[in-house]
Formats: C-alpha cells, sequence, structure tokens
C-alpha cells in the first residue's frame, strides 16, 4: 500500500525538480541552433533562485486575489503531478481526478492569472488577460476533443487507464490518434506560449501574452509564476508522453520498473525538447488575429480525429 | 482489421486531410501540392487495395492515377498558373474558420449516409466509404467557397479522385476499361480548363468568376 504513495511523491519531485532543467535543456538547444553560446541546462535554477532571493514590490492597491494568485497557480500545477503517469500507472490520485479534471485544474490556474492580470489595474494586465482568455476559449474545446479521442480508443477517460490500454495493449494502426497528435502539438503551443502563438523570451509591448499578464510580479510571487510556467511545459510533455508515446512507463505493481521508465523519460523529454526548437526555429511568430485560424485548425484535426475513430475503426 | 485494411484506412485519413488541407489552403502553388499528395495517397490505397483483394487490374489504376493525378495534372496546373501570372493570395468566399466547420458537418453527413451500405458490404474496404463521400462533398464545397477558376477546377478535380476512391472502396474498382476512359477525359477536360482560362482571361481581365455576373452593362 505505501508504494503508490512513494511512487506519487517521487513523480512530484520529478515534476518540480525536472520542470527547469527541461526548459533548460530547450533553450540550450535553441542556442545551438542558432549559433549562440547557451549559458547551460541549469540557467533557469539560477533565475528561479535569484528571484526567490529578491524583495516582493506590490502596488497599492493590489488586493488579495493578487498576492493568493501566484501559490494558486504553482499548486494547482504541483497537484498535476499526481494524475499524470509520469513513471509508472500505479497512482492512487488517478481514481479521484481523471483528465477532465486536469482540464480543469489548467482552466482554474490560467483564471486566476487573468484575474491577477486585471487586479491591478494596469493596461498591459488587461489586454494580456483578455488575449490569453480568448486564445483559452479556442484551447480548451479542441484540447478536450483530442483528449477525448484517446479516451474513446481506451474506453476510460483516467489516465492511468489510457496509458494501460496504449502501452500495453496490442497495438494497431490507428489514424484517429495520428489527428489527435497533431493537435495536440498545436494546442501545447498555443497553451504554453510558445512561439507561433506567443514568445515566452520577450516583453514586446504589442506581441506579449503571458508575460503582460505577469508583468507586476516580483520577488518569490514572480518566481513561483516562472516556475509554475515551467511545471506547466513539463506537464504538457508528459501528458502527450502518457497520451501518444506511453510505452515504457511501468505498469501496475512492478517496481523494477521504475528506474527504467525513468530513462525512457528523459530519452523522450530530449527529443520532445528537440521538435519543440526545430518548430519554434522554423516558424516566425504569427499575427495575434491569425490564432483563431491556428486553434481552429487544431480542433479540426481534434474532430477528425473522433471521426475517423468512428468511421475507420 | 487485418494490416491492409489498417494501412488503407490510414491512407484514407491522409486522404481526408488533404481534402481539408484544399479547403482551407490560400496559396495557388501550396494547393496544387495538396493536390499531388492526395493523387499519391490515393495511388497508394489503390495499390494496397489491389493487394488486398487480388484484383490485379487495380495495380493499372495506381500506376495510371500515379502519372496522371501527382505528375501530369499538377504539373499542367503549374504551367498554366505561370503562363497566366497568377501570383497572389486566393481570397475566400466563407471565412475559413466557417468553412471548415461545414467541412467537418459534410463528413458527419456523409458517414450518416453510407452507414446502411456499410453494414451490408463485406469489402475489407467498406469503412472508407464514408471518407470517399465525404472528400467529394468537401470537394463540392471548394467549388461553391473559391471565387478563383484555377481554384474552382482544383476542386473538381478533387471530387473526381474523391469518386475514384469511392469506386475502390466500395467494388474494389470499375472494369478497367472505364477507369481508362475517366482519366482520359480528366486529361483532356485539363487541356480545355487551360484554353478556357486564356479566354476568361482576355474576355474579362481576371480569373475571378465573379466577374462573369457583370454581362450587362452596370447603371
Amino acid at each position: 500500500m505505501i508504494y503508490p504513495i512513494v511512487i506519487e511523491i517521487l513523480q512530484t519531485l520529478i515534476l518540480l525538480a525536472a520542470a527547469p532543467a527541461f526548459i533548460g535543456w530547450i533553450r540550450m538547444v535553441k542556442c545551438w541552433f542558432q549559433g549562440r553560446t547557451s549559458p547551460g541546462i541549469f540557467q533557469p535554477y539560477r533565475d528561479i533562485a535569484k528571484l526567490f532571493s529578491k524583495d516582493v514590490v506590490l502596488a497599492e492597491n493590489a488586493s488579495w486575489i493578487f498576492r493568493f494568485t501566484p501559490y494558486l497557480v504553482f499548486g494547482a500545477t504541483v497537484l498535476m503531478a499526481g494524475i499524470i503517469p509520469i513513471l509508472s500507472v500505479d497512482l492512487p490520485f488517478s481514481a479521484t481526478a481523471d483528465v477532465i479534471a486536469l482540464v480543469a485544474l489548467f482552466a482554474i490556474a490560467r483564471f486566476f492569472t487573468a484575474l491577477a492580470g486585471m487586479d491591478i489595474g494596469t493596461a498591459f494586465g488587461g489586454m494580456g488577460s483578455s488575449r490569453e482568455m480568448t486564445i483559452a476559449s479556442l484551447a480548451e474545446p479542441a484540447m478536450l476533443m483530442a483528449i477525448f479521442t484517446v479516451s474513446l480508443v481506451s474506453q476510460s477517460t483516467s489516465l492511468s487507464q489510457m496509458v494501460q490500454v496504449v502501452a500495453h495493449g496490442q497495438f494497431i494502426l490507428r489514424p484517429s490518434l495520428a489527428f489527435a497528435l497533431l493537435a495536440f502539438i498545436l494546442i501545447t503551443l498555443a497553451e504554453t506560449g510558445r512561439v507561433p502563438v506567443d514568445n515566452p523570451a520577450t516583453h514586446l509591448e504589442l506581441t506579449m501574452i503571458h508575460e503582460a499578464m505577469i508583468l507586476e510580479y516580483s520577488g518569490r510571487h514572480l518566481a513561483l509564476i516562472e516556475w509554475a510556467g515551467m511545471m506547466k511545459l513539463f506537464i504538457f510533455a508528459v501528458l502527450g508522453i502518457a497520451l501518444f508515446l506511453p510505452w515504457g512507463v511501468a505498469a501496475t505493481g512492478v517496481l523494477t520498473g521504475i528506474p527504467a521508465a525513468f530513462l525512457f523519460l528523459i530519452v523522450k523529454l530530449g527529443f520532445i525538447g528537440i521538435v519543440l526548437v526545430l518548430i519554434e526555429t522554423g516558424l516566425a511568430k504569427m499575427r495575434i488575429f491569425r490564432v483563431p485560424e491556428f486553434l481552429g485548425s487544431a480542433f479540426l484535426f481534434a474532430t477528425l480525429g473522433m471521426l475517423s475513430y468512428f468511421m475507420l475503426e | 482489421m487485418n494490416l491492409a485494411a489498417q494501412i488503407n484506412s490510414l491512407l484514407a485519413a491522409l486522404i481526408l486531410l488533404t481534402a481539408f488541407g484544399l479547403l482551407v489552403q490560400k496559396r495557388m502553388y501550396g494547393l496544387l501540392h495538396i493536390f499531388a499528395w492526395q493523387g499519391l495517397f490515393l495511388s497508394v490505397s489503390t495499390a494496397v487495395v489491389g493487394y488486398a483483394a487480388g484484383t490485379h487490374h487495380l495495380y493499372i489504376s495506381s500506376v495510371l492515377t500515379l502519372l496522371l493525378k501527382v505528375i501530369l495534372l499538377p504539373y499542367i496546373l503549374h504551367v498554366l498558373i505561370q503562363r497566366l501570372q497568377i501570383h497572389k493570395e486566393i481570397e475566400t468566399v466563407v471565412n475559413v474558420p466557417t468553412t471548415m466547420l461545414i467541412g467537418i458537418a459534410l463528413v458527419i453527413f456523409s458517414y450518416h449516409l453510407t452507414a446502411p451500405i456499410r453494414e451490408l458490404s463485406t469489402l475489407v474496404t467498406r469503412s472508407t466509404l464514408a471518407v470517399a463521400l465525404a472528400t467529394v462533398m468537401i470537394g463540392l464545397l471548394m467549388m461553391i467557397t473559391r471565387r478563383h477558376a484555377v481554384t474552382q477546377i482544383i476542386g473538381f478535380l478533387a471530387m473526381e479522385n474523391g469518386l475514384f476512391f469511392a469506386a475502390t472502396s466500395a467494388t474494389y474498382g470499375m472494369p478497367l476499361v472505364v477507369e481508362l476512359g475517366v482519366a482520359l477525359d480528366i486529361l483532356i477536360a485539363a487541356f480545355i480548363f487551360g484554353i478556357f482560362f486564356f479566354h476568361i482571361r482576355t474576355t474579362f481581365d481576371s480569373l475571378d468568376v465573379k466577374q462573369m455576373a457583370k454581362l450587362k452593362e452596370e447603371d
């Protein structure tokens, strides 16, 4: 009985510790691709440590929402590590929260970030919030649709069950999963604020979306939000692995599978990082008015995936 | 499902994807590339069905599709676009997200329409019939939503692709004589379209078919 709880704790620790390294890896590969010298894989840790050691500067009219949001966003993001099978499918939490709850956790974090963006009353915060919600309202249905397609294949919305079926079941060529994967990649780019939709590296007034919302944060608040942002990208990566490339995740009650699962995870994350960098260096940031088309095609792929499950399988 | 049927399903999904790609692509050369890809998937699918069903005349259809729809027709259209000096992007009549939604609705409609046939059929390809019908309808939708004459022709050719796919998936292909005739027709049609394009342009100074509504002098 103690064993699943150990796995839950292990997964949470991996999420907390490995998310900055994953970002560091992406930035490092990006530097190599663009012919720059990289600051190393551990730079995000240094950034977070630096922010934690700084004082918080609060606006005079900041309400409790503004102070509360970083902790809520951080907490909601850490909670997701208990649901997604990162190392093993043996998760006690997955019985209580399925993939719809996971999307809801994302929505709570986003809702409070948008509120905090508007709380101070600066122009940039409001603009960032409105843009974020516009994108979210288009990305969320597409994401649910893509996830439901995988649920249809595995006949369950519990992530553990989904991984179990795809990883340990018989391999069948499924066009529905290919479509869902395409949709999921597009949604990941939009939701985590990566290049064709948002640029996480700049604070340019006209184009920033996520950065505009958190512009007023400083010190440990900013550290928590940045860390949560890194964990969000990590979670999308492991969610993609769990839904579409789950081979290697340990099965129920197999303690010996954990080290192998860990190695598989590192290899897959390294690969995903390279793919992400290829996408980001190959594409330019699109105009914000093109984003609905981008997310519309994500919705199209997800719907085609669901339809092709019914039509072709 | 055996492996051939799985591969065929995957190709059917890709054909559907290219149909949607044609529907939303705005650039002329992009359209030609997607059309060529659709022809390629169609050709491979025909060969796979021919292998699975043991009907060897499908190999000939497959090669014919490859030559005609992947190489010759895109080449002819490419030359036409260059001769007619069309560079600018194409505008769509209905905006892209709406067109996509209509396309999805058409897919669901054709799925329901072919459901009884799927129940009766015993072929391995029966599940792809809905995709074939959807491809025909999306081609038709493309002809309706686009204004440009060249784009409408690509829509028409995509419809023909859908019909060909329907024939393969519903009955393992038409008799070879019929298929040869259709292929020849398509080829001749492409040449006639070319001549028409030049006539339309010399008469109206544009390939926008909206101009053709102005037959009378206005005001």
